[in-house]
């Protein structure tokens, strides 16, 4: 309790960390970026093992051998799918009977808040097919999904013929203690969505769906299938869902441990797994990795149709065939002894998924760094804002000349902070969070209104409206001081305490929000924290104006989300001019804003209604009069 | 200063308002932060079921509340919402008084020690002002009403919003001087929750400092008025519990209300200290951990009525804060009651020496119990450990506040007979440590 109670020592402390202060925020904000970049390289991360005992061992038998016969399935369902323009449900419902599967279907419908423009959908009509086999060995208490999306076109066909071809043989097998059940949904997310409800008797985004007449056990664990050609090259894992949230590490180990043991290329992110790590190539190969995975999950939004399981506690993954020009390819067969593998150890679960890690980041599948490694890359960045914050504090609790000499143990007078400046930083408070309400609600409000007077469809109005809105809220500063000066007087705004209890809120506020944020979605907080933290911690009225406004509209979240844009294209090997940069920027808006219609996805609200506004306070300060 | 106090009980009224008609009453009433075992209104109302049926009200083990507020609500179910409002409005005006009528006592007490010329002449910037002092009454309502914890509270209809009532007029009472009615408000109290049996040591050594009778063991009017004021407290705890006997003609109560209390049955997680330890433990020493748990929350009464028997109403502020921070099941509402004092202490403001580590740590973790629970029990990502973490930096976020508040007032107090200055023997600078 020393430091706690000896005045001396807090003294010195004090002293220390304010006289030392941007000293130790610049390398506080450079040790959490180098901390970061470290992360990736691979004497630091740890090997993947596998925690959960009753998936422990590969030794399983696997006899799936009707690869051929699955492709021919799915060259039916394909030339079915085409006849009749859309999902053959009574095709599959009888393909489903006759491989001896409870065969039910759901069907749903949606309107969309706005047109989809990337998916051209509006009015959503559709149904799920799914067959449930029931387990043979146990009570029908638990059960496993494997699903594959029924898309428009011709992707993704073999995924249903290999699904069927699956049922028809798993059906032959005595051993399965959990119920089976295959599910071929239709408008991918959507019908995953009214299929998840259905399943679970939730209703959580307003879609309107008819009831499943037919249920297996409480889900333990999900697979989602993506195919489109008749060989694949490699097998690449897709593991972020809905805000961010990841499956179970024991459910990728699973997955790796399978490919190793029957020789299948994977991959996570699309990125195939170096050896020489000690080299720059090996490095800059796994940061990438690290760096893509850091970026989907950031978005919060699922890249995969398993993303809505792990709402409802469920592990599961997606597992996406790819056929590039490598030289070693995989048949169906293959993939199929894969997923028969990885299902019979699913099969031998006691409990949910939980032994192992739920908190990670991959640079490669063989390789993770759990949230004990990675969070001190945060918390070195968060520090920032507290050292600020304690700087500031110091600076309101400073004495005015007279009574400096006051007090006995050399503690300083601290004059109360909140006397006269309540009513001026109230004011900013206030109308950030508006701005932000506005931000939140007006795009799709307004989007009827907005395509009356202007030139431009609905999907453009919502986006242009939010991109107005965000770009209003710049110009408020001015609208809030000048107009009332009695209001001015009164509250002493203008003050050089005004300012600094403004600042110290916003810096209160922002390492709350982005603690909290990144508790849940690491890569979201952290990459906010990269942009705002250096906002945050340079921002006086005092700076030179012009060109900090410009450094903080080049950091403000808006502008993070066009950089990490154009780094993510980059990351993926797919570079893009700035124009398409920018009409990308204009498509993620409106799909951000969707999923959180959708699906219920918080990004865009954490935006709008907190993050927004945070900075609209850093913003204020910046011309501050 | 009645307009003030009637602006804001309008603000307050209308934010519950408001939020009662809201989306936010039905999650809230979820929050485990917010309600606890004791005080859900779910509970309530469940019980409520079954006095209808003509059963016991606790013969599902599921409502513990006493039976005084389950008659009171059999009457008054419809209207609820106003109840929880009209309680916090008691609260609020019931403090407002009482830390009027303290302030001016306070004042009165200055003047008069300024005009014995009792204080060191270097003291003079400690002595407080009458402007200073005129606006504390209705921060102090402004701190309860305007609350945060407060407003949860209440609108998740969380029964804890009138034991702070009946704390509040129990503390008015007793700074009102009226003997008679503070004993009847504490034993209101202590029927409602047990633990504020404690606050009848500050109460007494107030009424006796009131009415001029030094604590001094070898006076018979000490003894006298002790027994005086113990017997209206007993007399009247007894009549209300025999009230309630005659209401359900049961002590089924009993044990449903103070055992449930006492031997904390239920380990549903909350912002305490009990449920991760009980949870944990091995069945054969929870008796033990039971009792130094609870021996815990009455134990401080006797050094700190040793060490505050001169400032009453500061050891009322102390004890409710023991309590809300140790009792078996805190919620936010507990907490709330003594942060309504912290204006009144703003003078100790100066030797405050922790307020900024404190308040970090209490928004932080206001903020992050909501974010943990989703992450232990929605996502299933995290577990119960990170939720307690939280819990326990809460909690030491309080403590320290609590101690440091403490540490302020006698050090002023130190101050005010050792003059502001103090020097070495050798002439230099001194400073005070606490070790």
């Amino acid at each position: 309790m020393g430091l706690l109670s000896d005045p001396n020592r807090r003294r010195a402390l004090t002293n220390l960390l304010t006289r030392l202060n941007t000293p130790l925020c610049i390398v506080c904000y450079l040790a959490g970026v180098a901390w970061f970049m470290g992360l990736a390289f691979e004497p630091f991360t740890l090997r993947t093992y596998m925690s959960e005992n009753a998936m422990g061992s590969t030794m399983v038998e696997e006899r799936f051998l009707a690869g051929e016969r699955a492709l021919v399935t799915a060259r039916e369902f394909a030339a079915q799918k085409k006849k009749m323009g859309g999902m053959p449900v009574d095709w599959l419902v009888k393909a489903m009977q006759a491989r001896g599967l409870e065969v039910f279907t759901q069907s749903f419908s949606r309107t969309l808040p706005f047109p989809d423009e990337n998916k051209e959908r509006y009015m959503v009509h559709g149904t799920n097919v799914y067959g449930i086999l029931r387990a043979p060995r146990a009570p029908r208490t638990e059960a496993l999904v494997l699903s594959a999306p029924c898309t428009p076109g011709s992707s993704n066909n073999q995924a249903v013929g290999l699904l069927l071809g699956l049922a028809q043989y798993f059906r032959g097998q005595m051993y399965w203690a959990k119920d089976i059940i295959f599910l071929v949904n239709e408008h991918d997310l959507i019908g995953m969505q009214a299929w998840l409800e259905g399943y679970h008797h939730t209703n959580t985004t307003g879609m309107s769906w008819t009831p499943l007449e037919g249920r297996g056990g409480s889900i333990q664990a999900a697979l989602s299938l993506e195919l489109s050609s008749d060989i694949i090259t490699s097998l690449d894992l897709v593991l972020e869902g809905l805000n961010g949230q990841l499956p179970n590490l024991d459910l990728a180990n699973l997955f790796y441990a399978f490919c190793q043991k029957i020789g299948v290329l994977c991959t996570i992110q699309g990125k195939l797994q170096r050896n020489d790590w000690d080299s720059a190539a090996g490095y800059s190969q796994a940061v990438q990795t690290m760096l893509l995975m850091v970026l989907k999950q950031a978005s919060g939004r699922p890249w995969g149709d398993h993303g809505l399981f792990l709402r409802y506690h469920i592990e599961a993954a997606s597992i996406r065939g790819i056929n590039s020009f490598r030289q070693y390819k995989t048949d169906l067969t293959t993939v199929g002894k894969l997923l028969e593998g990885m299902f019979r150890k699913l099969n031998n679960l006691l409990e949910r998924l939980h032994q192992s890690y739920f908190f990670y980041l991959l640079p490669s599948l063989s390789r993770f760094v759990s949230i004990g490694y990675y969070m001190p890359a945060f918390g070195l960045l968060a520090a920032i804002l507290l050292l600020r914050a304690l700087d500031l504090w110091v600076q309101l609790g400073s004495p005015a000349p007279g009574t400096e000499d006051g007090l006995v143990d050399g503690e300083q007078v601290r004059p109360t902070p909140f006397g006269p400046g309540v009513l001026s930083v109230l004011t900013p408070l206030i109308i950030s969070h508006l701005t932000g309400v506005a931000l939140y609600t007006l795009p799709i409000m307004a989007q009827q209104t907005a395509v009356e007077h202007f030139p431009v469809s609905e999907t453009e109005a919502v986006v242009l409206t939010a991109i107005a809105i965000y770009t209003a809220g710049l110009a408020l500063p001015h609208n809030t001081h000048s107009p009332c000066p009695s209001v001015r007087v009164l509250s002493g705004e203008g003050t050089e305490e005004g300012w600094r209890v403004l600042k110290l809120i916003a810096i209160f506020y922002m390492a709350v929000l982005l603690g909290c944020t990144a508790l849940i979605n690491f890569s979201l907080g952290f990459i906010l924290a990269l942009t705002l933290v250096p906002v945050a911690a340079f921002i006086t009225p005092h700076v030179p104006r012009v060109l900090s406004a410009l450094v903080m509209v080049l950091l403000s979240p808006g502008s993070t989300l066009l950089f990490s844009i154009f780094v993510y294209q980059e990351l993926q090997e797919a570079p893009i001019t700035l124009l398409e940069g920018w009409n990308l920027f204009l498509s993620v808006i409106s799909q951000g804003i969707l999923d959180h219609n959708l699906y219920g996805s918080l990004v865009y609200p954490l935006i709008s209604l907190l993050v927004y506004p945070c900075w609209l306070l850093l913003w204020n300060i910046l011309f501050w009069k | 200063m009645a307009a003030p106090l009637t602006l804001v009980l309008i603000v307050a009224v209308t934010i519950r308002a408001v939020l009662f008609s809201s989306s936010l009453a039905e999650p809230l009433m979820e929050r485990v932060e917010v309600v606890s075992p004791l005080n859900a209104w779910k509970r309530v109302v469940e019980g409520l079921a079954l006095l209808d049926l003509g059963a016991s009200p606790y013969s599902g083990d599921v409502f513990h509340e006493t039976p005084l507020i389950i008659y009171l609500f059999h009457f008054v179910i419809d209207y609820a919402d106003i109840v929880f409002m009209i309680a916090d409005g008691i609260t609020a005006v019931a403090l407002y008084l009482a830390v009027q009528d303290y302030n001016k006592t306070v004042f009165r007490k200055q003047k008069y020690a300024l005009e014995a010329d009792r204080y060191p002449h270097d003291c003079l910037e400690l002595i407080r002002t009458p402007k200073e002092m005129y606006y504390i009454p209705l921060k102090v309502a402004l701190f309860y009403l305007l609350n945060p914890f407060t407003i949860f509270s209440c609108v998740a209809k969380s029964t804890c919003g009138l034991n702070n009532a009946v704390i509040a007029l129990f503390i008015l009472s007793t700074i009102k001087g009226s003997a008679f009615l503070s004993a009847v408000f504490l034993a209101l109290a202590t029927y409602q929750s047990i633990y504020p049996l404690t606050l009848f040591a500050p109460a007494l050594l107030f009424l006796l400092q009131r009415l001029y009778i030094p604590v001094n063991f070898y006076r018979p009017s000490f003894w006298l008025f002790t027994l005086q004021y113990a017997v209206m407290y007993l007399g009247s705890l007894c009549v209300i519990v025999c009230l309630s006997f005659f209401l359900l003609s049961s002590w089924d109560f009993i044990p449903s209300v103070y055992g449930f209390i006492l031997s904390v049955p239920d380990l549903t997680p909350n912002i305490g200290l009990f449920w991760y330890f009980f949870a944990e433990m091995f069945e054969h020493f929870r008796f033990f951990f039971i009792c130094v748990f609870q021996i815990n929350v009455f134990f401080y009464t006797i050094p700190l009525s040793i060490k505050l028997k001169e400032h009453p109403v500061f050891l009322i502020f102390m004890q409710i804060a023991i309590i809300s921070i140790f009792k078996s099941y805190p919620t936010v509402g507990d907490i709330s009651l003594y942060m309504a004092f912290l204006p009144v202490w703003s003078h100790l403001y100066r030797f405050l020496r922790n307020i900024f580590l404190v308040s970090c740590v209490m928004l932080a973790c206001s903020a992050l119990f909501p974010v943990l629970w989703h992450l232990w029990i929605y996502a299933g990502s995290a577990n119960s450990n990170f939720y307690y973490a939280i819990t326990l930096l809460f909690n030491v976020g309080q403590i320290l506040l609590v101690s440091d508040y403490f540490y302020a007032f006698l050090r002023r107090e130190h101050h005010l007979t050792h003059g502001l200055y103090l020097k070495r023997k050798d002439g230099s600078e001194a400073t005070l440590v606490l070790k």
